[in-house]
């Protein structure tokens, strides 16, 4: 013990696209602070798209510059081929998100002001806004991408909560509906808390049975450490708590449906997209790495949750009126697929092609549904978004376009060929047949067919039915035309010529996640 | 012995656990997974001891830090609801449902 510290080394490079995103948000924090009212706004948008943009071409150059082999920045975060290709997915969702954002009307005036009052006319006459939803987007993006590459326990703790953190209060910021809004983010916020709270006792229990929060090193403890195992089976069930709760997996699902009605809805595109991805990494990271060696005492669980997520997903959907409900329900059933994903583990190969079809399941459900959440913004009535789904009745008619674009997203969430769902939905199933995960494939078909019918029924609502004769309106800004236009063009290239993209995520995949 | 410390940790997050599920006031709701936090906490602590190196000391730390950040984020939600509802009751905000 001489008293001194080793200065501990940080790869800066490696870490550059976090940094770009966590820089610009704190430039946005300061652009709040200093800058006069009326510039803030024109300051925002081109700061927020360039650094996400920046971040892109960063993770880009790396992707081609080689994928490291190792962690960096002493162990807590894993810069691999994985994290990668979720870092470029997470990107160009949230850059997509944010033209969503963009378009005005989405947001309170002032959020402090009781709806209804004379304080919040007063905001909306005089056309204020909140411009802090940028830097708090920023923030929440800049967790989302440590998150998945979060490699020991504490990292990975620190992402999740700031990565909710900001989300707990976009939600509450709709300009329309604001009890809902408000509403959805108490939801979130105090369930949210509820479930880091287990997460972290799942990280204290696993702390104190291997030494050690670093992945690798519970990996290695897994076979090691004797007479603790009341500590690693408490702890891993706590730690998947809190993991499953941010994927919205059964039974945890409760607050999904009820956040993504009441939030502004460029804000549930982007929890829908982005945070599914992120969580997703995450929990692949810990149930793999660190409790890879535990295999089978977490899969028979794990089967159990991914189809109780499946059907509860699909047949809950099947009741909904209001159409961000059902999106959330059909959003709760993809997580249940991509859970077969999780446990369609084997040896090298498999686990590389179970990866790579998750990676490329995500991407392709995430512009799906950042499209759909888009066409639901354009559809208007007097008090905001038109949401009851028999609003929608004869919007074929009326604007075909439109009606188009959505039932082509909802034949992606059905998976129908041809479009991106299709596949990503075959690669994880066949993944899980090659793991012998056969009877989970069963019920995922049961349940994509039961899903396909309440999607059909939308189509069938939208261009066989009459439209009513004081039918909602159909706005569409520049922003949310061009993330329709996006969205439509990843659906459809990933469904037709979906080569480029799959090789990306097996390439990606082939090194796994290091340790 | 540690032990001791583990049991209490335990009983507290229970406390804090049973607290969120049957408790009516949002804040109320909220300290009580405060409470859970700082249970952690002190399974950190008392980890960090049984294993003889400084890992769950400085993570209790962090938790402190991200806890007090969550206090911020969580009193402006629940003040924000309480101004428009009167009522900070969680069996009030019932709009959102099925």
């Amino acid at each position: 013990m001489n008293g001194t510290i080793p200065a501990p080394t940080i790869e800066y490079a490696l870490l550059a696209p976090m940094l770009v995103v966590f820089g610009a948000a704190i430039i946005g924090v300061l652009v709040e602070a200093f800058a006069p009212r009326y510039l803030r706004s024109s300051i925002h948008k081109p700061l927020t798209l360039l650094s996400l943009a920046g971040a892109f071409v960063i993770t880009i150059w790396q992707a081609r510059t080689g994928i490291p082999t190792k962690p960096s920045a002493m162990g807590a975060v894993a810069v691999d081929g994985p994290a990668l290709f979720i870092w470029g997915t997470i990107l160009v969702l949230a850059f997509v998100s944010v033209l969503l954002i963009n378009d005005e009307g989405h947001f309170v005036a002032s959020a402090s002001a009781v709806p209804g009052s004379a304080e919040e006319e007063r905001a909306l006459s005089e056309g204020a806004m909140h411009t802090e939803v940028y830097p708090l987007v920023l923030f929440a993006v800049g967790g989302m991408l440590l998150f998945p590459a979060a490699n020991d326990l504490l990292a990975m703790f620190v992402a999740l909560e700031v990565m909710s953190l900001p989300l707990y209060l976009l939600c509450g910021l709709a300009r329309r509906r604001r009890l809902l809004s408000q509403e959805a983010a108490v939801k979130y916020f105090l369930l949210g808390a509820f479930s880091s709270a287990f997460f972290l006792y799942g990280t204290a229990l696993l702390y104190g049975y291997a030494g050690s929060v670093d992945l690798a090193k519970i990996g290695a403890a897994l076979g090691t450490v004797g007479g603790q195992d009341t500590l690693l089976y408490i702890g891993a069930a706590m730690l998947g708590v809190g993991l499953l709760f941010k994927i919205g997996a059964a039974p945890f699902q409760a607050w999904k449906p009820d956040v993504y009605q009441g939030s502004p809805t460029p804000i549930t595109a982007l929890m829908a997209s982005g945070t599914l991805v992120a969580a997703f990494g995450a929990l692949l990271r810990v149930f793999w790495v660190a409790l890879g060696g535990l295999q089978w005492s977490w899969t028979p669980i794990m089967w159990g949750v991914a189809i109780l997520t499946m059907l509860v997903g699909a047949v809950l959907a099947i009741t909904q009126t209001d159409i961000k409900r059902m999106l959330a329900y059909s959003s709760i059933a993809h997580g249940g697929f991509l859970l077969i994903g999780v446990i369609a583990l084997g040896d090298q190969q498999q686990n590389a092609s179970a990866l790579s079809a998750l990676l490329f399941y995500l991407v392709a459900y995430g512009f799906t549904t950042v499209g759909a959440f888009a066409v639901v913004t354009t559809v208007r009535d007097a008090g905001g978004e038109a949401w009851h789904l028999s609003r929608w009745a004869g919007l074929g008619k009326r604007r075909p376009l439109v009606a188009t674009v959505f039932a082509l997203f909802l034949l992606a969430f059905a998976g129908i060929p041809l479009t991106s769902g299709f596949f990503g939905k075959y690669a994880v199933f066949q993944a899980a047949v090659d793991a012998g995960a056969t009877p989970l494939v069963v019920v995922g078909v049961v349940s994509s067919a039961i899903a396909a019918f309440f999607y059909v029924r939308v189509i069938v609502l939208m261009f066989f039915n009459d439209p009513a004769a004081d039918g909602p309106s159909v706005v569409i800004p520049r922003g949310t035309w061009a993330v329709g236009a996006v969205a439509v063009l990843a659906t459809v290239v990933l469904g037709v010529f979906p080569q480029p993209v799959l090789d990306l995520a097996h390439t990606a995949a082939q090194s796994l996640f290091v340790r | 012995m540690t032990t001791h410390y583990l049991v209490l940790s335990a009983l507290l997050f229970v406390i804090g656990g049973v607290g969120v599920l049957v408790r009516r006031n949002a804040i109320v709701v909220f300290m009580c997974v405060e409470l859970m936090l700082n249970a952690c906490n002190l399974a950190f602590v008392t980890f960090a001891r049984q294993n003889g190196n400084l890992d769950g000391q400085i993570i209790a730390f962090f938790v402190m830090i991200v806890a007090a950040a969550e206090v911020v984020i969580g009193l402006a939600i629940i003040v924000t609801i309480f101004r428009t509802r009167r009522s900070a009751s969680v069996d009030d905000v019932n709009l959102l449902k099925y």
